[in-house]
This record gives C-alpha cells, sequence and structure tokens, in this order.
C-alpha cells in the first residue's frame, strides 16, 4: 500500500476510535491526557485509562499479526541521550499543554476548539523549527 | 467494567490505525516535519483521515451530549488561550521533533520491538511525573 494512502486509512481508524470513545464512554481520546490521568495518584476512574493504554500497543501487535508483510520501521533516529531528553520534553510539554497531537489535534479540533487550534500549530511549528535547526547545526543545509 | 472493554476495543482500533498510518515510524514523522528538506507529506494524509471521521462524527455526538455508557461527556475547556498551553505546546513540539515520537505512537510502539522507545516512553512518563509533583497549574 503507498503510505500515503496507509497513512489515510490507519487516520481513518484513529478517527473511528476516538469517535467511539466519546460517543459510548463520553471521553476524549488524548494520549497524554489519559496517560497523565492514569498516573495521577488517588484517581477514582484508573480502569478504563489503563484498558485504552493497554489497548494502544496491543492494536500495534494485532497490526503485525494483520499485516506480516507490511512491518512499520520503528528504528530510532536520535541517540540514547536524545530519547531520553525528548521523553522527558514530551511528557512535561504535553502535561503543561493540556493535550498533544491525538487530544489537541485529532479530537480538539473538531470540537473546534480555539485551544486546541493554537496548540496544534504551536507544536507543529515548533517541531518543524526543532527539525530544521538540528539539520542546520549539523551543517547538512536546510 | 463496559466502559473499559470499550477503552480497551477503542485502544486498540487506535494503536492498529497508528500502526498502519506510519505515526510509529520516527523517520516519517520527521519527514513531516523537515519542511524545507525532504518533506514526507503522509502525517498530513494521517490527520486528514482522522479529522474526517472526527469532524463528521463529533457533532452528533455533542448535540446529544449523552454517550451510550454515561449520563455526561468529560471534555476540556476550549476557549482560553493561555501561558501553560503556548508554552507546553513549544516544549512538546522540540521533543517530537528531537525523536520523532508522540504520546500516542511512543506506546504503540512498545510493541514493535525496538529498545529505544522504551526508553523514550520511561522519560516521557517520568516528564509527566516531574509536571505533577512541580504543581499541575490548570491550563
Amino acid at each position: 500500500m503507498h503510505p500515503w494512502l496507509s497513512g489515510f486509512v490507519g487516520g481513518l481508524a484513529i478517527g473511528v476510535s476516538a469517535s467511539l470513545l466519546l460517543g459510548v464512554a463520553g471521553r476524549i481520546a488524548g494520549v497524554s491526557g489519559i496517560l497523565g490521568g492514569a498516573l495521577r495518584p488517588g484517581v477514582s476512574d484508573r480502569p478504563w485509562r489503563v484498558a485504552f493504554l493497554l489497548g494502544l500497543p496491543l492494536g500495534a501487535t494485532l497490526f503485525r499479526l494483520v499485516l506480516r508483510g507490511e512491518n512499520p520501521h520503528v528504528e530510532m533516529v536520535a541517540s540514547p541521550t536524545v530519547l531520553v531528553v525528548a521523553g522527558l520534553l514530551v511528557g512535561f510539554g504535553t502535561q503543561e499543554a493540556n493535550g498533544c497531537t491525538s487530544g489537541h489535534g485529532v479530537c480538539g479540533l473538531a470540537r473546534r476548539s480555539q485551544r486546541s487550534l493554537v496548540a496544534t500549530l504551536t507544536f507543529m511549528a515548533s517541531g518543524m523549527a526543532t527539525v530544521w535547526l538540528e539539520h542546520w547545526l549539523s551543517g547538512s543545509g536546510g | 467494567m463496559r466502559e473499559s472493554a470499550v477503552a480497551l476495543a477503542c485502544g486498540v482500533l487506535f494503536g492498529f490505525g497508528l500502526a498502519l498510518s506510519g505515526m510509529v515510524e520516527p523517520v516519517r514523522v520527521r519527514g513531516f516535519l523537515d519542511v524545507t528538506g525532504a518533506w514526507d507529506p503522509t502525517l498530513a494524509f494521517v490527520m486528514g483521515g482522522a479529522l474526517l471521521m472526527t469532524g463528521s462524527l463529533f457533532p452528533s455526538i455533542l448535540r446529544r451530549n449523552r454517550p451510550l455508557l454515561r449520563g455526561r461527556l468529560w471534555l476540556p475547556e476550549k476557549g482560553r488561550v493561555d501561558v501553560p498551553l503556548v508554552l507546553g505546546s513549544l516544549i512538546f513540539g522540540v521533543g517530537w521533533g528531537l525523536a520523532g515520537l508522540c504520546p500516542g505512537p511512543a506506546l504503540a510502539a512498545l510493541a514493535l520491538g525496538s529498545a529505544g522507545v522504551w526508553l523514550f516512553a520511561a522519560a516521557m512518563l517520568l516528564g509527566m511525573m516531574v509536571h505533577s509533583m512541580l504543581g499541575s497549574r490548570s491550563g
């Protein structure tokens, strides 16, 4: 399958999942929000959060079983040190911003949330600037 | 119980979609962010597909305001743009650009056999805990 097509179909699946979670359970499918909530001590609604989060790697496993020929290419591009720094920034930043690509990008934009529009444009611009700066610093142009 | 079963099913579908879409591939995500280089538009198709569904299904769910299993919807505030929102998104974007991973794909990719993803995910959890220890300013 062409990557643009599998991207689009994968996106449809993500959108259906987010719509089901909202329409059936009343919850926003924002991964950083669900995860942040699950980590909070004494939170009363942990079971559904943990169930959703466990579903993510299970779904990826299912994909691998169903489509054996199309193994996603998950090799890391960053060094271990950079991965740790990046993980800390993603964890801290998404909690501060109350959302990530799924919560703000997929769900918030569909709610016409002004906050989510600002967040999505900001993290996209910041991600693009980061990649550009990295290339520029390494001298490979940009 | 039923709520958890639904959440699990939604998580599986979400994870399947992430794996199929290529969002679990750091090279592809960074390719999308690399607008001045060899730009890879795949992520735009992923967002387009997802927004096509949420954009057409959310309005009736929101209008009905009563999910099938529960008496209410849990919706974050959508109006007030504040400093934590912008600052947090800036910080998140830097990490996203550096690793090519955001929270959903990072968790989904735990099953796809790369040790680096586990390192990233552990650091991400730590970053979240640091944030909650510093006291969550609600944004």
